[in-house]
C-alpha cells in the first residue's frame, strides 16, 4: 500500500429505530478500499453489508436510522479527506454520482420507468460535469457504447422497459460511470441476472476499473463472484467483519470458521473434498442481536463455552484480520 | 393501445346508453301525464292531446323510447315549454359559466391538493402530514353551500371584496367574469382538494420507496428534483385520473354552489327545471353531463399513454 | 381480512374490538360526538328547551344569549332546539339511507360477485349510475318521485347503493376463491347458505366501513337537497332546510346559518373519522393508501 486508501471505514456502527426498539445491523466495521482495487464484501443477507454501503453513500433512511459510531474517511479528488459519516447533506450530494457512484441489485426497478435511458444518464452529467443538453446527450451515448450496448445512439432513446435485465444493468453501470467516479459501490449487481450475463457484467466492471483506476467496493453473497473479481475480501457476519484478507490467502487458507464453512459450501470445493465436507449449520431461528460472545458461536462447530460469553477481538496476522478465539487451533 | 381505447370507448358508450334508458324510463315514473307536465298548468286538453301525438305518447312505451333515442342521436334533446326554446339551446346558453367554474375550481383544487399531497407524503407521519390530512378530512366534509354562504358573508358582505352573486353583465370582460367566479371556485376548489390531496399522498407514498428514487438520490440529485421529477413523474397516472374525475364531477355537481352564488349555469338550470318539473331539460342535462363524464374518462385513457411510456405501443 | 374478522366479531371479542378501534384518540372523540348526536336526536323532546316550531315574533333574529343558546331565527324560533330536532330528521334520513343502500347493495353485490351473468348486467347499471354526480342524480330522482322525506331517502339510497355493490362485489370475488368456501361447497353446503353465511360474514367489515362513509355522504347530500328546495319540505326542520330558510338573514343574523352548518360538519367529519378508524383497524393493508 503505497498511498493512503481511497476509502477507509473505521469502527462504523449503524443503528436503526424500529417498532420493536433499536437494532444495530452494523457494529464496529472497518475496511478500506484502495484506488484500482476491488474490495469484495461477502456475507449472507442481513449481515450488514448493504447497510454499510448505504452508509458510505449517505443514503440511509434518515427517519429510522443513524450512524451511531465510527468514521468513513474518503479521499476526495482535490486531495482532501471527508468524513462521510459526518458530512453535510450538501457535501454528500456533491460527491454522490460525481466521485462515488453506486449500482444496485435490481436492474428491473432501479431505473426510472418514465424517463429514457439517455435522459437519466444526461441528467447526472449535466448536474456534475455542467454539460449542456447536447453534450450531455452525446456523453450518454458514449457511455452506453462504453458498456458495450450495441447501437447506443438509438438505445439512448429507449425506456427501461424496452431493455432486458442484463441490458438495464449495463445501462445502470453506464449511468454510474458517466461522471468518472473514483469509487464505485456495486451492491449485488449480478444477483438478479442469468449466469452468462453475470459473467459479462463482472468482466465489464473489472475492465472499467482497469481503464479508470477507480476503487470498487463490491457487495455480494456469492463466493464464486468474489473469486472472479476481488483483490481483497471482507467476510461479514451478523454486522461484523469476521475475516478480511487478500483474495488468494483467503481462498487457499481460510482462517475463520465461518469463512471455512462458506468455502466448503462451494460446489467445486465440496466435490474435491467429498469425504470431510462440512455443512454450514443452519441458522438457529432468527439471528438475534448478540448480547455477549461471538456472533457466529451459535452456528459454529468449533464453539466452546467461552465463545458464547466473550466477544472475540480482531486479530491481525500477515496482512489479514480474523475475529475468532480459536482460529489458531482450528486452522 | 388503440384496441384498448376502442374497447373502453365501447364500454363507455354502453354506459351512456344505460343512462339514457334510465333517464327515459324513470321520467315515465313521474306522477301525472308527461304531456300535461310538459305543457304546464295552463295547458288546454287540446294542446295536451296534440303534444301526446307529436311525442308519440299515445304509443307503447318501447316505441316511445325508440323514437326518443332517434331524436337524441340526431342531436335533438327535446323542447322546453317553460323556456320556449330547444333544450340543446338552453343548455348551450348556460354552458359557459358552468365550464369556467369547473375549470377554475379544478385549478384551485389541484393547486391546493397536489402540493399538499406531496408534502404530506414526504413528511409522512410528522406534524405537517397530520395537519394536511386533517385539513383534507375537514374540507371533504364541509357542505359547499354552507361554506359558500360563509364566504359570501365574510368576503363579499363584510369585506366587500367580491360581488355577492351573479355572473356580471352579459357584455362583461374576462376579468369581471373571473371576479365573479373566484369565490365560488374557491369554495369548490377547497372542498374538492380533499380527494386530490389524499390521492396524491397515496400515490407518492407508493413511489417514494421505489428503487429508482434511490437511484436518483445516488446520482447526487437535489432532493427537490428527486421528489418532483423522479417520484412525482411516476405518481402522475393516478393523479391525472383523480383530476379528470373531479372535473367530470364539477361539471354536473356544482349545482348547489351555482345556486348559492346565483351563477346562471347548468346546475342552476337544473334546479329551476326540477322545481318547475321541466322534464325535457332535466333529461337533457343528465344526458349531457353523463356524456361529458364519458368523454373525460376517454380523455384520461388517452392521457395515460402520453404520461406513461410503458402503456405506449 | 377473514382472520381479523373472526377474532373481532364474536361477542367475546367486543371489548377487544373497541379497545383497538379507540386506540387513536381522534376516533374515540368522533365516536363520542356521534353518540351524543344520536342520543340528542332520540331524546330531542326531553333535551330541547323550546318547542322547535314555537314562534315568538317579539324575539326574532336574537343573537345567542342565556335563553336562546344559539339565537333565534326569522320567526323567533329557538335555533338550538331546532338543531336538535333537525338532527333527528337529518340523522334519521342518513340512517335510513344507510340501511336501504347496504341491504340492497349488499345483496346485489353478493349476487354480482357470485354469478357471472348477473355481474355483467348489474355492473353496467352501477357504471351508469356512477357516471352522474351524486347530487345531480339525487335531484333528478327526487324530481321524478316527488319531494318528501321518504323519497329523499329512496333517492339517496339509489345514489349510494352502487358504492356498496362495488365494495361487496370486489370482496365477494376475493372470498369466493378462498379455500374455506371451496371446502364448504365440496361438503355439499347449499349455495344460498354459502352466499349468506360464509361470504356475507367475510365481507361484513368492508360493508361496515362503507356504511359509515355513506352515512356521512347522505347527511351532506340531504342538506344539499333540502337547501335547494328539492328535498325535505321546508316545514320539517332539518339542518339543510334551516340553512336554506336562514340564508337571506345571514348578514343580520349569522347564527341561523352558522350553527346548523357546524352541526353538519361535525357529524359528517366524525363519521368519516370513525370510518377511517374502522378501515385502518379491519384492513391494515389499506392504512397507507386512501
Amino acid at each position: 500500500m503505497e498511498s493512503a486508501p481511497l476509502l477507509e471505514i473505521t469502527d462504523l456502527s449503524v443503528t436503526f429505530r424500529g417498532e420493536a426498539g433499536e437494532s444495530t445491523p452494523v457494529r464496529g466495521v472497518s475496511l478500506s478500499v484502495n484506488a484500482n482495487e476491488t474490495h469484495a464484501v461477502v456475507g449472507e443477507s442481513g449481515s450488514g453489508k448493504s447497510v454499510t454501503s448505504l452508509a458510505v453513500m449517505g443514503l440511509l433512511p434518515k427517519a429510522s436510522s443513524r450512524i451511531s459510531g465510527g468514521a468513513i474517511r474518503y479521499r476526495r479528488r482535490d486531495g482532501l479527506t471527508s468524513d462521510l459519516a459526518h458530512a453535510s447533506d450538501g457535501e454528500m450530494r456533491r460527491l454522490r454520482g460525481a466521485e462515488i457512484a453506486m449500482i444496485f441489485q435490481e436492474p428491473m426497478t432501479s431505473l426510472n420507468p418514465v424517463l429514457t435511458i439517455g435522459e437519466q444518464i444526461a441528467e447526472a452529467v449535466r448536474l456534475h460535469l455542467g454539460y449542456d443538453r447536447a453534450r450531455a446527450k452525446a456523453r450518454a451515448v458514449e457511455m452506453l457504447a462504453l458498456v458495450e450496448i450495441p447501437d447506443a445512439a438509438r438505445r439512448a432513446d429507449d425506456y427501461p422497459h424496452h431493455m432486458s435485465g442484463g441490458m438495464r444493468q449495463r445501462a445502470m453501470i453506464a449511468l454510474a460511470m458517466s461522471c468518472n467516479p473514483a469509487l464505485l459501490i456495486a451492491d449485488e449487481p449480478t444477483t438478479a441476472l442469468d449466469v452468462t450475463i453475470q459473467a459479462q457484467v463482472l468482466k465489464l466492471i473489472d475492465r472499467l476499473r482497469l481503464e479508470t483506476g477507480m476503487g470498487v467496493l463490491f457487495i455480494t453473497h456469492n463466493l464464486g463472484v468474489v473469486a472472479e473479481i476481488a483483490n481483497r475480501v471482507s467476510v461479514f457476519y451478523a454486522g461484523e467483519v469476521v475475516e478480511s484478507a487478500e483474495k488468494r490467502p483467503l481462498f487457499h487458507a481460510p482462517r475463520h470458521p465461518y469463512t471455512r464453512a462458506l468455502l466448503d459450501c462451494l460446489p467445486a470445493r465440496a466435490k474435491r473434498d467429498e469425504n470431510n465436507r462440512r455443512i454450514l449449520n443452519p441458522i438457529p431461528g432468527q439471528v438475534a442481536p448478540v448480547k455477549a460472545g461471538c456472533g457466529f458461536a451459535p452456528r459454529c462447530v468449533h464453539a466452546r463455552a467461552w465463545c458464547h460469553e466473550v466477544a472475540p477481538a480482531l486479530e491481525a496476522e500477515d496482512g489479514r484480520v480474523i475475529r475468532c478465539h480459536r482460529w489458531q487451533e482450528v486452522a | 393501445m388503440l384496441k384498448v381505447i376502442a374497447r373502453r370507448a365501447f364500454g363507455l358508450a354502453i354506459v351512456l346508453a344505460i343512462v339514457g334508458a334510465m333517464v327515459f324510463f324513470l321520467t315515465r315514473l313521474a306522477p301525472g301525464d308527461p304531456a300535461a307536465l310538459m305543457l304546464g298548468d295552463q295547458a288546454s286538453a287540446e294542446d295536451i292531446a296534440k303534444l301526446r301525438e307529436t311525442y308519440g305518447l299515445d304509443r307503447p312505451v318501447l316505441v316511445q323510447f325508440g323514437l326518443w333515442l332517434k331524436e337524441v342521436f340526431s342531436g335533438n334533446l327535446g323542447h322546453s315549454i317553460f323556456l320556449q326554446r330547444p333544450v340543446t339551446q338552453a343548455l348551450a346558453e348556460r354552458a359557459e359559466p358552468t365550464f369556467f367554474l369547473a375549470v377554475f375550481s379544478l385549478l384551485i383544487a389541484a393547486c391546493i391538493g397536489i402540493p399538499a399531497g406531496i408534502a404530506s407524503a414526504v413528511w409522512r407521519g410528522r406534524m405537517a402530514d397530520q395537519a394536511i390530512s386533517g385539513f383534507a378530512m375537514l374540507a371533504a366534509n364541509i357542505p359547499s353551500f354552507w361554506l359558500g354562504l360563509i364566504f359570501i358573508q365574510i368576503f363579499s358582505v363584510r369585506l366587500g371584496l367580491f360581488p355577492v352573486a351573479g355572473y356580471g353583465s352579459p357584455d362583461a370582460g374576462l376579468l369581471e367574469r373571473l371576479r365573479h367566479l373566484l369565490l365560488p371556485a374557491s369554495v369548490l376548489g377547497i372542498v374538492n382538494s380533499a380527494l386530490i390531496t389524499r390521492f396524491t399522498r397515496a400515490s407518492m407514498l407508493d413511489v417514494l420507496d421505489a428503487d429508482f428514487v434511490r437511484t436518483a438520490r445516488a446520482k447526487g440529485l437535489p432532493e427537490r428534483k428527486v421528489i418532483l421529477r423522479h417520484a412525482f413523474g411516476n405518481a402522475l397516472v393516478p393523479i391525472v385520473t383523480v383530476l379528470g374525475l373531479t372535473l367530470a364531477l364539477l361539471i354536473g355537481g356544482a349545482i348547489v354552489t351555482e345556486t348559492v352564488f346565483g351563477l346562471p349555469g347548468i346546475g342552476n338550470l337544473v334546479v329551476s327545471a326540477v322545481l318547475r318539473r321541466d322534464y325535457p331539460v332535466i333529461q337533457g342535462a343528465l344526458l349531457v353531463v353523463a356524456a361529458i363524464y364519458v368523454l373525460i374518462n376517454l380523455a384520461i385513457d388517452v392521457l395515460y399513454t402520453l404520461i406513461d411510456p410503458r402503456v405506449r405501443m | 381480512m377473514a382472520a381479523s374478522l373472526s377474532s373481532v366479531m364474536p361477542a367475546t371479542g367486543a371489548a377487544l374490538f373497541f379497545r383497538r378501534l379507540f386506540r387513536r384518540k381522534l376516533v374515540l372523540a368522533a365516536a363520542i360526538i356521534l353518540l351524543i348526536a344520536i342520543v340528542a336526536a332520540l331524546f330531542a323532546a326531553l333535551i330541547t328547551p323550546f318547542d322547535p316550531g314555537a314562534m315568538r315574533v317579539a324575539r326574532r333574529l336574537r343573537a345567542p344569549d342565556g335563553v336562546n343558546w344559539f339565537g333565534t331565527d326569522e320567526l323567533g324560533r329557538d335555533v338550538f332546539s331546532r338543531i336538535i330536532w333537525g338532527g333527528r330528521a337529518s340523522l334519521g334520513i342518513g340512517a335510513a339511507v344507510v340501511i336501504f343502500s347496504v341491504s340492497i347493495g349488499g345483496l346485489l353485490g353478493l349476487l354480482a360477485g357470485y354469478f357471472r351473468r348477473l355481474d355483467a348486467v348489474i355492473m353496467r347499471i352501477v357504471d351508469a349510475l356512477m357516471a352522474l354526480p351524486d347530487i345531480l342524480l339525487a335531484i333528478f330522482l327526487v324530481a321524478v318521485l316527488g319531494a318528501s322525506a321518504f323519497n329523499v331517502i329512496l333517492a339517496l339510497a339509489i345514489v349510494y347503493t352502487p358504492r356498496v355493490i362495488r365494495v361487496v362485489r370486489a370482496s365477494t370475488l376475493v372470498v369466493r376463491e378462498l379455500p374455506f368456501v371451496e371446502a364448504a361447497r365440496a361438503l355439499g353446503v347449499s349455495l344460498h347458505r354459502i352466499l349468506f353465511v360464509h361470504v356475507l360474514l367475510n365481507v361484513a367489515s368492508p360493508i361496515l366501513v362503507q356504511a359509515t362513509f355513506i352515512f356521512a355522504y347522505a347527511v351532506l347530500a340531504e342538506a344539499g337537497l333540502s337547501f335547494l328546495g328539492a328535498g325535505v319540505p321546508p316545514d320539517i326542520p332539518t339542518w339543510g332546510t334551516m340553512i336554506a330558510s336562514g340564508q337571506q338573514y345571514a348578514d343580520r343574523a349569522f347564527w341561523v346559518v352558522l350553527f346548523p352548518g357546524l352541526a353538519i360538519v361535525l357529524v359528517a367529519l366524525s363519521l368519516q373519522i370513525l370510518g377511517d378508524g374502522l378501515r385502518d383497524m379491519l384492513d391494515p393493508k389499506l392504512r397507507k393508501a386512501l
